[in-house]
């Protein structure tokens, strides 16, 4: 239990899958001027990691390692991350129209998200039992949602501020990314 | 190898034989424009237009939450695609297009130097900008950015213009702007807008109870778009060339250059267009909404009825007008006589109104000739009543049906029509008011001897408009102030042969601060007349109620001055589908107030066709001014007579019933035009910026 409470703990603060391993940028900045899409993508990234993780688990252990055809995670996996986002949405959109409405139309997005990919791989490599990797897939999603709402906080008041007129926009919002990743080194020394 | 390929293989049969199967049982139906919307995005899924991918944004462009031009890494013909696939929508056959309501840009002055980021929303964070005008354009262009259509761009002063032909109404700008500045409107919307207390507006255009863009069409003029000052008074006020004639202009008592000068001759410049229009020989097309299928009853055809069957039929409904004389016009026609507006004027004025596609009965009274139930039955939505007020009050002493007594608008009307008149010598007309003074000066011109009006109080008092007390003194007319009519004396055969008065005197002022008229003991005058006009003020006849013989009319709730009494905001009367403006809702008033109230019905019967709620506009001034924009005292102006009006020496007019009052030759219409200082709220050009060119 304690084990898995400090797995949780370095997956959302300490590796945080955007401000750490930099994963995931492009939602990170495209969803980030509004609070209400960035929680909304938050919401979407738990979502589809906890289902990814679980089920690319599943399909590397009792698959791709039973068949000893494990150089081809990559490919089997974005195939099985595409196809089960698309199950999802189709499904979400008929059965839990409600749900559907908050998180439906970040669902596509994310698909493929480097971010969703990065964390199954990890999964994998650090060779982690059922549990834990159901566990590291949401710690990592949650600091996603983190991040990305942090950011998002910072850039609603960016605007406001006086900002010389080629770093408007994106190039302030990259800068402004860098130092939150900055801050959160100070997590390292934690665990 | 071998497994490798076969469990790719089957990897991709297993996902692809679940989708396929669950498309089919999960299908839910989609608008097929989201897809095409979609497809005509630029599919970066970049989220930078703050929805998560393009077919979020697709979803919300097709729900009409977000605008065509979305999608901020679109090209511009991607951009239009999706304009005209949303086009194609019943929902917008009408196109909105954009409308900037600050004229003034950086004329307003500076609160504080600021430095912050070229955004007008983030300056607008910051104490809502940094002009003192606090409703003002901001002028650091969000809107020019937002505009996907090359359509905006900063005008010379400093604020954003229109460029109509570009302009595609996908509402970017609107959104952009953090001070509703910018506004995407449809015709309709413009045509039904109403003064609200945060609007940007010149004094002027505060005051006029029909509610025009006075700067705006002034500097039309001035800059010789006679066309384009045409077209705004008729977005306001169909009756221009009747308005410009007989209008008393309150506008032009709280003109901002009257502070320091004379006022802009507005009602002049009015005239001035409204005259080029009719004179250029052909007129300028008037565009009408696309059809809603709803049908409205006007019953009167007077300056409110007109009004507001115009308006109805340019935001889409049909009209049919009701009218009990056998022409239009109402009062305009019936009442105003010959020499302050030609028949002739008036004829080539109201066939505009009924060129829309307006039919009109007329010789139908209402009450006698059809009702309520055969309104209803014939398949009208709404009602709108205009039927003025017509009951002349009479004076109420001794010898008032003596032969020679007549009533104000009853003799006017009769006169009007064309009835042979039986005319005295001398005559006495009591009255102070517009009614009174078309009286004697018709008289005038009839040549009687001597005609003379009676009035309680002093001149200063008299309601009528002051031109027309002027023109009054200079035809030779005789003024009795201070003298309350006691009786009219008889011959033996009963003909009128005097009228007595008490003479008064003022004395302690009332509770309107006027000095209250007292009579002299045993001062009792008589003037020799033969005739006895009394214009005494009128109120309308509700006579139609209790003819009317629909149960449905008991619900009617009429005034104890006789007006149907009506909501003042709404206009609507106690019976939810009858609406009510002018005169008959008011008592006797003014024609562009009448003007005014048809339209402010038409907005409510639009919303109550609509089977909306009907709702007051929001803070509505109704002629109120906004304190912030009423100056004492005004910088910077240099004082220029105002244009003289021309009119006929008095020689010439009183052999005939020719116009009097002349239109202002076109040098002169220009100069005057040159007076305007173009305010709006706060704002306004001193003279020294636009010296007087011509
Ligand atoms: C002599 C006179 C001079 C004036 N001079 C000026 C002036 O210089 N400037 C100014 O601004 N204002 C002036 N006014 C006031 C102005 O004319 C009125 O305020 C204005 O005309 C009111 O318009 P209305 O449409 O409400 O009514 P009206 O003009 O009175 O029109 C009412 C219409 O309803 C019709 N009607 C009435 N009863 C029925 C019925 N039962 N069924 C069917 N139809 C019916 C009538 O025939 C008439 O056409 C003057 C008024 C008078 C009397
Ligand atoms: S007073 Fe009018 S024109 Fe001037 S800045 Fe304000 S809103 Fe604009
Ligand atoms: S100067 Fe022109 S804009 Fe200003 S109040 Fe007078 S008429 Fe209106």
């Amino acid at each position: 239990m304690g084990d898995l409470f400090v797995l949780s703990i370095s997956c959302i603060f300490i590796n945080n899958i955007l401000l750490a391993q930099f994963l995931g940028n492009c939602p990170f900045l495209g969803t980030s001027k509004k609070m209400e899409t960035a929680v909304g993508m938050g919401m979407a990234v738990i979502f589809v990691l906890v289902m990814a993780g679980m089920i690319t688990w599943i399909v590397d252990v009792y698959l791709l390692k039973a068949l000893d055809v494990e150089f081809l995670r990559t490919v089997s996996f974005i195939l099985v991350i595409a196809a089960l986002v698309q199950f999802v949405e189709m499904f979400l959109k008929k059965s839990i129209p409600g749900l559907y409405a908050g998180l439906g139309i970040f669902l596509p997005l994310i698909t493929t998200n480097c971010a969703v990919m990065g964390v199954c791989l990890i999964n994998i490599k650090e060779e982690y039992s059922f549990i834990e990797a159901l566990v590291s897939s949401f710690s990592y999603a949650a600091g996603f949602g983190l991040a990305l709402i942090l950011f998002a906080g910072v850039r609603e008041r960016v605007i406001l501020a006086r900002v010389p007129k080629p770093l408007q926009d994106t190039s302030i919002g990259l800068m402004t990314a860098g130092l939150i990743a900055l801050t959160f080194t100070v997590f390292r020394g934690m665990v | 190898m071998i497994p490798a390929i076969l469990l790719m293989l089957g990897i991709g049969a297993t996902c692809g034989i679940v989708l396929s199967l669950s498309s089919k049982i999960f299908y839910v139906y989609e608008d097929p424009r989201i897809a095409q919307v979609e497809n005509n995005l630029a599919g970066a899924n970049c989220g930078g237009c703050g929805y998560a991918g393009c077919s979020a944004a697709a979803e919300a462009i097709v729900a009409g939450k977000e605008p065509p031009s979305l999608c901020i890494v679109n090209s511009k013909d991607g951009t239009e695609a999706v304009s005209i696939i949303m086009g194609v929508d019943a929902g917008a056959a009408e196109a909105p297009l954009s409308y900037n309501l600050c004229e003034g840009g950086n004329r307003a002055a500076d609160k504080y130097h600021y430095m912050g980021v070229s955004s007008c929303k983030a300056m607008d964070a910051i104490y809502g900008g940094h002009r003192v005008c606090t409703v003002g354009c901001i002028g650091l262009g969000d809107c020019i950015k937002a505009c996907q259509f090359d359509a905006l761009h900063m005008g010379a002063d400093g604020h954003p213009v229109v460029d109509d032909a570009k302009c595609v109404g996908c509402g970017a700008c609107e959104k952009a702007c953090p001070k509703n500045i910018i506004q995407v409107r449809t015709l309709s919307e413009k045509l039904m807008e109403f003064n609200q207390a945060y609007d940007a507006l010149a004094p002027c255009a505060q005051t006029c109870p029909a509610e025009i863009n006075i700067p705006k069409y002034i500097s039309e003029i001035k800059a010789g778009k006679y066309d384009q000052a045409v077209q705004t008074i008729r977005m306001r006020n169909p009756l221009l060339l009747a308005c410009g004639r007989v209008c008393p202009h309150p506008c032009e008592d709280m003109c901002r250059r009257g502070i320091e000068d004379e006022p802009v001759s507005i009602n002049q410049l009015k005239r001035f267009v409204a005259d080029y229009e009719m004179n250029s020989g052909s007129r300028i097309p008037i565009t009408c909404a696309p059809d809603t299928g709803k049908k409205v009853a006007v019953i009167g055809g007077g300056p409110a009825g007109l009004s507001c069957a115009y308006f109805l039929r340019r935001i889409g409904h049909q009209v049919d007008i009701f009218d009990a004389m056998p022409k239009l016009g109402g009062i305009i026609r019936y009442g105003i006589p010959e020499y302050r507006l030609p028949k002739k004027v008036l004829d080539w004025e109201i066939q505009g109104i009924l060129d829309l596609g307006i039919n009109a009965f007329t010789q139908v009274k209402f009450g006698q000739d059809f009702g309520l139930s055969s309104l209803v039955a014939s398949g009208y939505h709404a009602v709108f009543m205009g039927i003025g007020a017509w009951e002349d009050y009479a004076l109420g002493i001794e010898g008032e049906d003596l032969d020679g007594c007549y009533k104000g608008i009853d003799w006017l009307s009769k006169f009007a029509s064309g009835q042979e008149m039986k005319l005295g010598k001398t005559a006495a007309i009591v009255g102070g008011g517009n009614s009174a003074i078309d009286c004697v000066r018709t008289l005038m011109r009839l040549g009687l001897e001597k005609v003379y009006i009676v009035y309680r109080r002093t001149r200063n008092e008299m309601p009528a408009n002051q031109v027309e007390i002027h023109a009054a003194e200079e035809e030779g007319i005789d003024f009795v102030f201070l003298a309350a009519p006691t009786r009219v004396i008889g011959d033996d055969d009963g003909k009128v042969k005097g009228l007595e008065y008490l003479q008064m005197e003022l004395g302690e002022p009332d509770a309107s601060g006027r000095r209250r008229p007292v009579p002299i003991e045993g001062s009792e005058t008589v003037l020799d007349v033969d005739m006895v006009i009394s214009a005494i003020s009128q109120a309308p006849d509700p006579s139609f109620k209790d003819n009317d013989s629909a149960p449905r009319m008991k619900d009617l709730e009429i005034t104890r001055w006789n007006t149907i009494d009506n909501d003042p905001e709404t206009l609507q009367s106690s019976i939810p589908y009858i609406f009510t403006g002018g005169d008959s809702a008011t008592g006797p008033s003014l024609v562009v107030t009448a003007i005014g109230g048809g339209r402010r019905a038409a907005r409510s019967i639009d919303l109550f066709l609509k089977g909306e709620p009907v709702e007051p506009v929001e803070d509505s001034l109704q002629g109120k001014n906004i304190p912030e924009s009423i100056f004492k005292k005004v910088d910077g102006i240099t004082p220029i007579k105002r244009a003289k009006m021309p009119e006929i020496p008095v020689s010439q007019r009183l052999d005939s019933m020719i116009e009097v009052d002349l239109v202002l030759p076109e040098d002169q219409a220009l100069a005057e035009a040159d007076r305007c200082l173009n305010c709006c709220r706060l704002c306004y050009n001193p003279d020294t910026e636009f010296p007087i060119a011509k």
